[in-house]
C-alpha cells in the first residue's frame, strides 16, 4: 500500500513538471525551432548582431541559417538543433559564454560540410589537392554568410591624404 | 517482496526520480524566468529616471537614467598594467598641497633619456605613465609640472567636463568661452570646473547621440577636410555614427599646441595628419615651445597623437573606431551597450578583437605584444640616437661653437626629437600603426645621425678644445 500511496503524491508532481516545460516550450516558441525562418535564429537577443551580419550578407539570398549550420541530412539536422538547443539553452540561462560568441569545433565543421554540399564543384578539387582536413572555406571567406564589413561607412579615412 | 525490488531498492529509486525531477524543474524554471527577464529588458532598454539638459554637469545625475554606462565610467579608476602600458597604483602619503594617496609611475624614472630629451621644459619634472579617465583633474591639477612653469588655462580645454563652462564664459557661444579660457591662468579655470570629462562632454542630452564640443576639433578637422577639397566641414552635422565613434575621442586624444599670445588651442592638420604634415603646418612651423637646455634648440612639444597615428593604420583603413576596441559591445542581460570603462583592449580580448578577429586569445594578444614589442626595441635605438646628437650638440656649444655652426644640426635634433616625442607620447606603443610607428622612429634615428653628421662637417677643421674659443664659421675649408 505504501508505494501506491507515494505515486499519488509523486504523479501530480511529475504533471506539474510536464506542464511546466509545455508552457515554457510554447512561452520560448520552441515550436519555431522546427522549422527554417532565420527569424527563429534571433528570438534569443544574443543572435540579432549575427542576423543582422546575414541579412547584410552574400548568401543572404541563398542560404538561411539551417543551410550553412545544421548537416543536410534529416537525422543530422534534427541532432544539431537538439543539440544546440540544449548547450545554448544551458549557456544562456548560465551565463557562461562570452560576448563574442565562439564557434565549436564541431559547429565549424558543419559550416566546413555545408560550403562543400553546394560548392563541390569547386571544393573537391581544392581538397583533393590540399587534403580535405587541411583546408578551411570561411577561414578566407569569412563574410560571405554574416557581412561585418564596415568600410562602406567610414568615408573620412578611404579620403584621407595620400601624401 | 518476492515480486519486484525490495522496499530499500524502492525507495532508492523513488528518491532518484525525485531527485532528477527536481533538478530538471530547476533547470527549466530557471530558463523561463531568465528568457522572461531578457524579454522585459529588451522592452525597457532605459527608464528616464531625472531630466538631463546643457545644465547638467554632473554626471552622477544622467548616471541616474543610464546606470550600467556610469558604473563603468566610474571603474576608470581602476588602475592596471598591461605589459606596456597602463599603470599599478603606488601608494603615496597625502599632503597639505597634494592629497592624492596613489601614484602612476613616473615613466621618467624608468627612462631618463626623456629627461634629457625635455630638458629645459617642465615635462622633465614629472611625468607619468598613464591612468584612467577618473582621474585626468587631479592628475593634472598636482603634476609636477604646474610647479615647474605655470601652466596655461587653455589645458582644461581636456581635462574638465568645459560645456557648461564654455557657455556660461561665452555667454552662451561655445566659442567665446573657449576663447576666453585659453588665456586665461590654470588655476582661474580650474576654479570653475569640477568634474573630469563626463557624460555631456561626448553625448546630446536630448537624444544621447554624439556629438563635438571641443571647439578645437571643430576648427582642426575642418581644415583637414578642406586640405582634401571639402569646404566648411561640420562633423555634428555631416560625420557618420562610426565616425564619431572615433571623433569623440579626437577631440582629446590628439597632439597640439597653443598659437599666439592668445594661446588659442590648436590642432596642426592644415596638411594632414602624419607627423610630417603636422611639423610643417603652416601654425605649426614658427612655433617655439621651449629652448632645449643642453643645446639651446628651440623645440616643438608633441602630445598623444593616438587619433593622428591610428588613423594611418590598418584598423583606422578598415573603418574600425575608437571605440570598437577601447568601449566594446557588451550584455547587459538582453540590452547591448557600449562598455563605458575605457582602458586597454588586450583587457578585454573577446568583446574587442575576437568579434573581428577568429583566433584564440593567447594568440591575439601575442601579437600585440609582438608588434609592441618591436616597436619598444626600436624605440630605445631611436632614443639612444638622439642622445647621442644631443650630446655632441652639448658639447660643441660648450666649447664655443657659433649658432651658425650648430643651426644644421639643431634643426635636425628639432625634427628629431619631434618625430620621437610624436611617437613615446602616443598611447599605444606603435600598436595603432605599426608601419608609420616604426617609419617615423627610423626618420628620427637618421635625422639624429644627420645631426651628428652635419655638426662634425660644420665643425671640420675647427676642432672643438676650450670653451669660448672662437671657431670659424662655416667650419673647414
Amino acid at each position: 500500500m505504501k508505494p501506491l500511496k507515494l505515486s499519488y503524491v509523486l504523479s501530480p508532481l511529475l504533471g506539474l513538471l510536464i506542464g511546466l516545460i509545455a508552457y515554457t516550450f510554447v512561452y520560448a516558441k520552441g515550436y519555431s525551432y522546427l522549422g527554417n525562418n532565420p527569424a527563429t535564429c534571433a528570438n534569443c537577443h544574443v543572435m540579432n548582431a549575427y542576423y543582422d551580419g546575414w541579412v547584410k550578407g552574400s548568401h543572404k539570398s541563398v542560404a538561411t541559417c539551417n543551410d550553412c549550420h545544421t548537416p543536410h541530412n534529416l537525422v543530422g539536422k534534427y541532432f544539431t538543433k537538439a543539440s544546440n538547443g540544449f548547450f545554448h539553452s544551458f549557456a544562456f540561462t548560465s551565463g557562461a559564454f562570452p560576448d563574442s560568441i565562439q564557434a565549436k569545433r564541431g559547429s565549424k565543421q558543419v559550416v566546413e560540410q555545408a560550403c562543400r554540399h553546394c560548392h563541390s564543384d569547386l571544393t573537391q578539387h581544392i581538397d583533393v589537392a590540399e587534403g580535405r582536413d587541411g583546408t578551411s572555406c570561411v577561414r578566407c571567406h569569412a563574410s560571405v554568410g554574416h557581412n561585418e564589413n564596415l568600410a562602406s561607412d567610414t568615408r573620412f579615412f578611404l579620403k584621407d591624404s595620400a601624401q | 517482496m518476492t515480486m519486484t525490488s525490495s522496499p530499500a531498492g524502492n525507495r532508492r529509486r523513488t528518491v532518484l526520480i525525485v531527485a532528477i525531477t527536481a533538478v530538471v524543474t530547476i533547470g527549466v524554471l530557471a530558463m523561463l524566468i531568465n528568457i522572461f527577464e531578457r524579454k522585459q529588458e529588451a522592452r525597457n532598454t532605459f527608464v528616464r529616471v531625472v531630466d538631463v539638459n546643457d545644465q547638467t554637469d554632473d554626471p552622477a545625475v544622467w548616471g541616474k537614467n543610464f546606470p550600467s554606462q556610469y558604473e563603468g565610467y566610474l571603474r576608470t579608476s581602476e588602475m592596471r598594467k598591461t605589459l606596456f602600458g597602463g599603470s599599478e597604483a603606488l601608494p603615496r602619503q597625502a599632503t597639505a598641497d597634494d592629497p592624492r594617496t596613489t601614484l602612476a609611475k613616473s615613466k621618467l624614472e624608468t627612462d631618463p633619456r626623456l629627461i634629457k630629451m625635455w630638458a629645459g621644459y617642465p615635462f622633465s619634472k614629472d611625468y607619468r605613465e598613464r591612468r584612467g579617465h577618473a582621474y585626468m583633474l587631479e592628475d593634472q591639477t598636482y603634476t609636477g609640472r604646474q610647479k615647474a612653469a605655470p601652466q596655461p588655462g587653455a589645458c582644461v580645454n581636456c581635462h574638465a567636463s568645459l560645456v557648461t563652462v564654455y557657455n556660461k564664459v561665452g555667454n552662451g557661444d561655445p566659442v567665446k568661452g573657449f576663447e576666453t579660457i585659453n588665456h586665461m591662468s590654470y588655476s582661474e579655470v580650474r576654479q570653475m570646473v569640477k568634474h573630469p570629462i563626463a557624460c555631456i562632454d561626448c553625448h546630446d542630452p536630448k537624444t544621447m547621440q554624439l556629438r563635438i564640443t571641443r571647439p578645437a576639433f571643430l576648427e582642426g578637422i575642418k581644415a583637414l577636410k578642406a586640405s582634401q577639397g571639402v569646404q566648411d566641414y561640420d562633423p555634428n552635422q555631416q560625420a557618420t555614427r562610426q565616425e564619431m565613434r572615433s571623433f569623440v575621442c579626437a577631440q582629446c586624444h590628439v597632439t597640439y599646441f597653443f598659437k599666439g599670445p592668445e594661446k588659442r588651442l590648436t590642432f596642426p592638420w592644415d596638411k594632414g595628419l602624419k607627423v610630417e604634415n603636422i611639423m610643417t603646418s603652416e601654425n605649426a612651423v614658427p612655433v617655439k615651445e621651449w629652448t632645449h637646455a643642453e643645446t639651446g634648440t628651440a623645440m616643438m612639444k608633441a602630445r598623444h597623437p593616438e587619433f593622428e597615428l591610428w588613423s594611418q593604420g590598418i584598423h583606422a583603413r578598415s573603418g574600425v573606431s575608437c571605440a570598437d576596441c577601447h568601449m566594446p559591445y557588451k550584455r547587459e542581460g538582453g540590452v547591448k551597450i557600449s562598455e563605458h570603462h575605457v582602458q586597454s583592449p588586450l583587457f578585454s580580448i573577446n568583446r574587442s578583437c575576437q568579434s573581428c578577429h577568429r583566433w584564440e586569445e593567447k594568440e591575439l594578444k601575442s601579437r600585440v605584444e609582438e608588434i609592441q614589442t618591436a616597436f619598444f626595441n626600436q624605440r630605445n635605438e631611436a632614443m639612444d640616437a638622439l642622445m647621442d646628437l644631443i650630446n655632441e650638440l652639448k658639447a660643441a656649444k660648450e666649447a664655443g661653437a657659433t649658432d651658425e655652426q650648430l643651426a644644421k644640426a639643431r634643426e635636425l635634433q628639432r625634427r628629431a626629437g619631434y618625430y620621437i616625442d610624436f611617437i613615446v607620447s602616443e598611447n599605444s606603443m606603435g600598436f595603432h600603426a605599426p608601419q608609420e610607428a616604426q617609419r617615423i622612429l627610423g626618420e628620427a634615428m637618421n635625422n639624429s645621425r644627420l645631426g651628428q653628421l652635419a655638426l662634425r662637417d660644420a665643425l671640420k677643421g675647427a676642432p672643438v678644445k676650450a670653451a669660448g674659443q672662437k671657431l670659424t664659421a662655416g667650419g673647414g675649408k
